[in-house]
């Protein structure tokens, strides 16, 4: 049987302590192992590029995995500025697929970012089921078909609220976790 | 669906080729990728990706160039041309050039979700379309025509030619001897290949319900007529339609056969709407047509139209040669279907066949391939599997003489040489049998 590693989320930058907690509770229900929240330091400003004015993804996760990372759990590293990948526009998050790292973040989440009302409590939902799903990826799944599991590609919010907090069964015997 | 497409990225720059590739990893598919179109070209030899997604603006040969190439040695290749530096000039060259779509670089995660998933479909159906096209062929595939003699090989020569045209076709010869299958052959070889080719037993249906079979029927033509229905002609439109045992059709049929033939037009059953369908005749029979002719029984107008080409396939005794490679076939053919490993024959039992005069022609000697395999020990088909006791008779032997050594020899083997059971059914004694052996030199079967 499979042994699955325990899990760190590290915050960097501003993240309010109410929207970690519920991340943790739902992580920790979802794989079933200790779940750690600690806040993490780095230079940001090494991984903006001003002409996108957004924050470089794929350096931000290998920086990550480097100085955070560790072979006995894994490392989901929490932001909350613009992350894009240099072929696309923008990216919620990204993880090494069967690897020890993720990071995600919540700046594209929130709906006042597409003109509507603010509400943290549909934005905190959204952030954990990207945050399960990244942590899919470093568990080596994949995107799945099944349109309520959270391993379902999203492009855009209503996607991700489309989906649920959870793997589906077929996902989750997959992973190794039942 | 992504499991079974491949996706090969080209692009010089790194940060490109891992973000896509990790992009789509994480999406299932299978990805490979090269940093110039010199590496991406030799990846293409040597591995077969579904789609490849190109940048344009590359050191050495560029993305266009690298299409090109692309479609001269695989076509179906999906390309998608990258760049960071659109112009409508650019972009039409690329689609021209035969790519499936052009983007801009950055793209929305959305948009190249939508790009691929698009690309997967049309490569999904193309492949469909494929299989669908060869189970066709499959289909109408006449691999049942075997033989090599040289009656057989004419027949073939002239499958050949009458595919070739569009005439009406009679297929002449013995019962069993393949006729449906030489009908199979000129449609699937003929370009009428990919419409249907619809058969009727004439035999086997009476004047009305052929009537109603060939032509179709509206609604309340007759009772029983619920709904309308397509006759064969209709369904053969644009194909062939084969009129197996055509010998059996009343008058009334051939002169309604013969305005349709004629015209290629009809009306239902019960109808008032005339219907035109384009579809070639091609029949079948095992009586001698042009002497039904000549007794009445076969209207001689419907015969010409008929009998603008004849293929009279030989019998089985007038071909011999052919049943070593006839057994092979059926061999392989029951033994694959069976599930079960292939037998051989031993060469008296192929000796034997070959003696004999099969009035059922290949249907009766496939059958007894079929036979001798469920029977048989599974490993070589030798004489006791084959049921050919009646048929050792000699059909040549006139003395009585040759008739009672053809008689004795099947009791025998009948009885397996038990000479008691033997005498017994013979109603002699056993000494008379043992005289009798000895006169013809009768021996039991190897």
């Amino acid at each position: 049987m499979m042994v699955q590693l325990p899990i760190t989320l590290i915050s960097f930058g501003y993240l309010q302590k109410g929207i970690i907690d519920p991340i943790a509770a739902d992580v920790r229900s979802e794989f079933k192992v200790p779940v750690t929240v600690r806040e993490g330091h780095l230079d940001l400003s090494l991984f903006y590029d001003p002409a996108r004015r957004q924050y470089n993804g794929n350096h931000l996760l290998r920086y990550v995995d480097g100085e955070f990372g560790n072979d006995g759990c894994k490392t989901m590293g929490l932001f909350s500025v613009d992350l894009f990948i240099p072929i696309l526009t923008y990216i919620f998050g990204q993880a090494f697929l069967n690897g020890r790292t993720g990071i995600a973040s919540l700046y594209r989440l929130g709906d006042e970012k597409y003109g509507m009302a603010e509400d943290e409590g549909k934005m905190s939902e959204r952030f954990s089921k990207e945050v399960i799903h990244e942590l899919g990826h470093t568990f080596g799944l994949v995107h799945c078909h099944n349109p309520v599991c959270v391993m379902r590609s999203g492009t855009y919010v209503e996607e991700i609220d489309q989906k649920e907090r959870h793997l589906c069964s077929r996902c989750r015997e997959h992973s190794g976790f039942h | 669906m992504t499991e079974q497409i491949s996706i090969l990225i080209v692009d010089d720059e790194e940060s490109v080729r891992d973000s896509l590739y990790n992009w789509f990893i994480e999406d299932g598919y299978r990805v490979a990728t090269a940093e110039s179109a010199k590496g991406a070209l030799s990846l293409l030899e040597s591995d077969q990706f579904d789609i490849v997604l190109a940048d344009i603006k590359m050191p050495g040969m560029d993305g266009l160039e690298m299409l090109r190439l692309i479609k001269t040695l695989r076509q179906e290749t999906v390309v998608i041309m990258m760049t960071a530096f659109a112009t409508v000039e650019t972009a039409v060259q690329a689609l021209k050039d035969g790519a499936f779509d052009y983007v801009t670089k950055p793209f929305d995660p959305d948009d190249l979700s939508h790009l691929i998933r698009n690309a997967s479909r049309q490569i999904i159906l193309t492949r469909e379309n494929e299989g669908l096209k060869a189970r066709m062929v499959n289909l109408e595939k006449v691999e049942d025509l075997v033989g090599k003699s040289v009656p057989m090989q004419q027949v073939l020569e002239q499958i050949e030619s009458a595919a070739q045209s569009n005439s009406s076709v009679i297929i002449t010869g013995e019962s069993g001897t393949g006729k449906e299958l030489v009908a199979r052959a000129i449609h699937a070889n003929s370009s009428r290949r990919f419409f249907p080719l619809v058969a009727v037993h004439c035999g086997a249906l009476t004047e009305s319900l052929l009537e109603s079979e060939l032509f179709g029927h509206e609604k309340g033509a007759f009772t029983g007529a619920l709904y309308n229905r397509k006759g064969r002609f209709e369904m053969a439109d644009n194909g062939s339609i084969f009129l197996d045992e055509i010998a059996t059709i009343s008058t009334k049929m051939q002169i309604e056969l013969l305005r349709v033939l004629e015209t290629k037009k009809f009306v239902r059953v019960g109808g008032n709407k005339e219907i035109t369908s384009d579809f070639r005749v091609i029949c079948a029979t095992n009586k001698d047509l042009k002497s039904l002719v000549e007794s009445g029984v076969f209207r001689e107008d419907l015969y010409y139209r008929l009998n603008v080409l004849t293929i009279n396939i030989p019998p089985l005794r007038e071909r011999t040669d052919d049943i070593p490679l006839l057994v092979d076939y059926f061999i392989q053919k029951y033994c694959t279907s069976m599930n079960r490993p292939l037998v051989t024959i031993d060469s008296a039992a192929l000796r034997r066949l070959e003696e004999f005069q099969f009035p059922g022609n290949i249907r009766e000697l496939e059958n007894m391939i079929e036979r001798a395999i469920v029977i048989g020990n599974g490993k070589k088909i030798s004489l006791k599997d084959l049921p050919l006791e009646k048929n050792l008779i000699d059909s040549s032997a006139e003395s009585l003489d040759d008739h009672e050594k053809n008689h004795i020899f099947q009791i025998l083997n009948k009885y397996s040489w038990n000479i008691s059971r033997s005498a017994k059914a013979l109603q002699v004694d056993r000494v008379t049998l043992y005289n009798k052996i000895k006169k013809y030199n009768l021996k039991p079967l190897e």
